[in-house]
């Protein structure tokens, strides 16, 4: 089984490191992954996005050009990758920064005010981690325990406050 | 067996090259491998190693030059542009039959170029790096994986034939994280009775030089030289074959490039296209004896490169132009995407 899933958004709404907690979790659960993020002058202010793949097999082309999962957080990578996504696909947006909606019907579109629901919440800044808990609330390819490991893994022990701020932040997520 | 980390190709190469004895660096930044830079500044130094940023690449692979004659392991990193400001120091280094290691994360080409990933620099890596009769051995690594064990080979490789080693990554290599393990290494001890190290009155002194002003001593050491190149194209040469055992088409790709293509070599399989996948893992030597092996039964062959074909000649040459060869490639900075090779694969091997 694999899943290629696109993260996209502006440079600084924490993109790369969402995507980077996908691949510690399939780290942590044994399986093959790779992450790969744009790079190149347009990640200062414009758009930034990575790919991810996580399987069971040894993977082929890092690079996702047909998403099974999409995570977006602003309208120019909406526009650039909402018809791309395989049929069947889930896609995942940040309803705060985007403001349109999905006219196909061969794909499951969930809209979370992530930016406003981080900002109610004294969590600003951290959308991107909302977003993830609704990614794994609607595609179960990652369990809350596995996630709970990645950000154990994938945060420094001088930063391991972090830690709980992050899962509260995916429990707001779930809960949407 | 270590535990599986999540790294990207340039920081775990970095790793590697420490655990392979590497103490000195020498580099100058360049998008897309500034990671290994950024790791060794880190970390060189408790590791009772040297890092230092030199003011330009010419620079850093003259330092190069010097720590290698003391014997010691020593490495720069850079990406195409760079490693073509490089290109004298490295002739310097071959021509005084010093071992070094130099990383080239490759960028799209000619000229200053873009910062996207490319393999257009394998005719320069394999043909022509610098001035000379002289040859260097070429890894190109398709994992992260590959990235960590190929640099500790090439240390070794480096000091046992006393040549230059290069990485030939690409900038998706560098960039992308992948798990990676990092086995027990142990340096292979190799004597350096050579190195300009200090000889304390003790013995006699020796001398690092690439200048031989008498054509016939010139003309010697050169083919002293290629006596070595000689056994290294017959026990060095290594390669991937993939289903390749009834394949009638066999694609050719190596490094990145070769990921993309095992992924359309898998699709061309469902399909019930009987092809294969050949993947040089040295490009100099190049592995003609294994191609050889792979196409047995093949009617045609695919190359498929990040650059406009430059391996094509060196497939012709291994399989003297017996079977045809032809070419898809993107260029520029552009990765080629598995349906576009899976179609070049239908209209060249379909008709089958």
């Amino acid at each position: 089984m694999l899943n290629e899933i696109v993260l996209a958004g502006f440079g600084g709404q924490g993109i790369l490191f969402a995507g980077k907690i996908l691949a510690y979790a399939g780290l942590m659960d044994n399986k093959e992954i790779s992450w790969l993020p744009s790079y190149g002058p347009e990640m200062r202010g414009g758009t930034a996005n990575c790919s991810v793949c996580i399987s069971d097999d040894p993977i082929g082309s890092p690079l996702v050009i047909d998403p099974d999962m999409l995570i977006v957080m602003n309208e120019p990578s909406y526009d650039k990758f909402i018809e791309n996504v395989k049929p069947g696909g889930t896609v995942i947006v940040d309803s705060s920064m985007v403001d349109k909606e999905c006219q196909r019907d061969d794909i499951s579109v969930f809209y979370v005010p992530a930016s406003s629901l981080a900002d109610e919440n004294g969590m600003t800044g951290m959308a991107n981690i909302i977003l993830l808990g609704k990614f794994i609330k609607e595609t179960k390819i990652i369990s809350l325990d596995t996630l709970q490991s990645a950000f154990e893994k994938a945060i420094p022990p001088r930063k391991k406050d972090l830690i709980k701020v992050n899962m509260n932040a995916v429990k707001i997520g779930m809960e949407q | 067996m270590s535990e599986r980390s999540l790294m990207k190709g340039n920081e775990a190469l970095a790793e590697a090259a420490m655990r392979a004895g590497c103490k000195c660096f020498f580099g100058y930044p360049i998008t897309p491998q500034t990671e290994i830079s950024a790791y060794l500044a880190k970390k060189m130094s408790a590791n009772g190693g040297l890092f230092l940023q030199a003011e330009s690449e010419i620079a850093a692979i003259n330092m190069v030059l010097g720590a290698a004659s003391t014997g010691t392991r020593c490495m720069t990193s850079s990406s195409s542009p760079g490693i073509s400001l490089k290109s004298e120091g490295i002739s310097y280094i071959a021509a005084s039959d010093l071992p070094c290691v130099i990383i080239n994360v490759q960028r799209g080409g000619p000229g200053l170029g873009g910062i996207q990933p490319s393999q257009a620099d394998y005719w320069q890596a394999t043909k022509g790096l610098g001035h000379g009769d002289f040859h260097i051995l070429v890894y190109a690594p398709a994992s992260v994986q590959e990235m960590v064990d190929m640099a500790v080979n090439a240390f070794d490789k480096a000091d046992q034939y006393r040549m230059p080693a290069m990485i030939l990554a690409d900038g998706l290599l560098g960039q992308m994280m992948e798990p990676v393990t990092f086995p027990e290494i142990k340096p292979a001890e190799i004597n350096k009775s050579w190195a300009t190290d200090g000889h304390k009155n003790k013995r006699k002194h020796n001398i690092i030089n690439s200048l031989f002003l008498t054509p016939e001593v010139l003309e010697n050491s050169v083919i002293a030289r290629f006596e070595r190149y000689k056994k290294i194209e017959e026990t060095e040469t290594d390669a991937e074959v993939y289903l390749c055992d009834d394949a009638e088409i066999v694609v050719c790709a190596f490094g990145a490039t070769a990921r993309v293509a095992k992924s359309a070599v898998n699709l061309a399989r469902d399909k019930g296209i009987k092809a294969g996948l050949f993947r040089p893992k040295t490009l100099w030597p190049f592995p003609k004896n294994e191609l050889l092996g792979a196409v047995k039964s093949a009617k045609a062959i695919l190359s498929v490169e990040m650059n406009m074909g430059q391996m094509i000649d060196d497939i012709k040459l291994a399989t003297e132009c017996k079977i045809p060869v032809s070419f898809f490639g993107r260029t520029g900075g552009v990765i080629p995407k598995p349906m576009e090779i899976l179609d070049e694969i239908v209209s060249v091997g379909g008709a089958f």
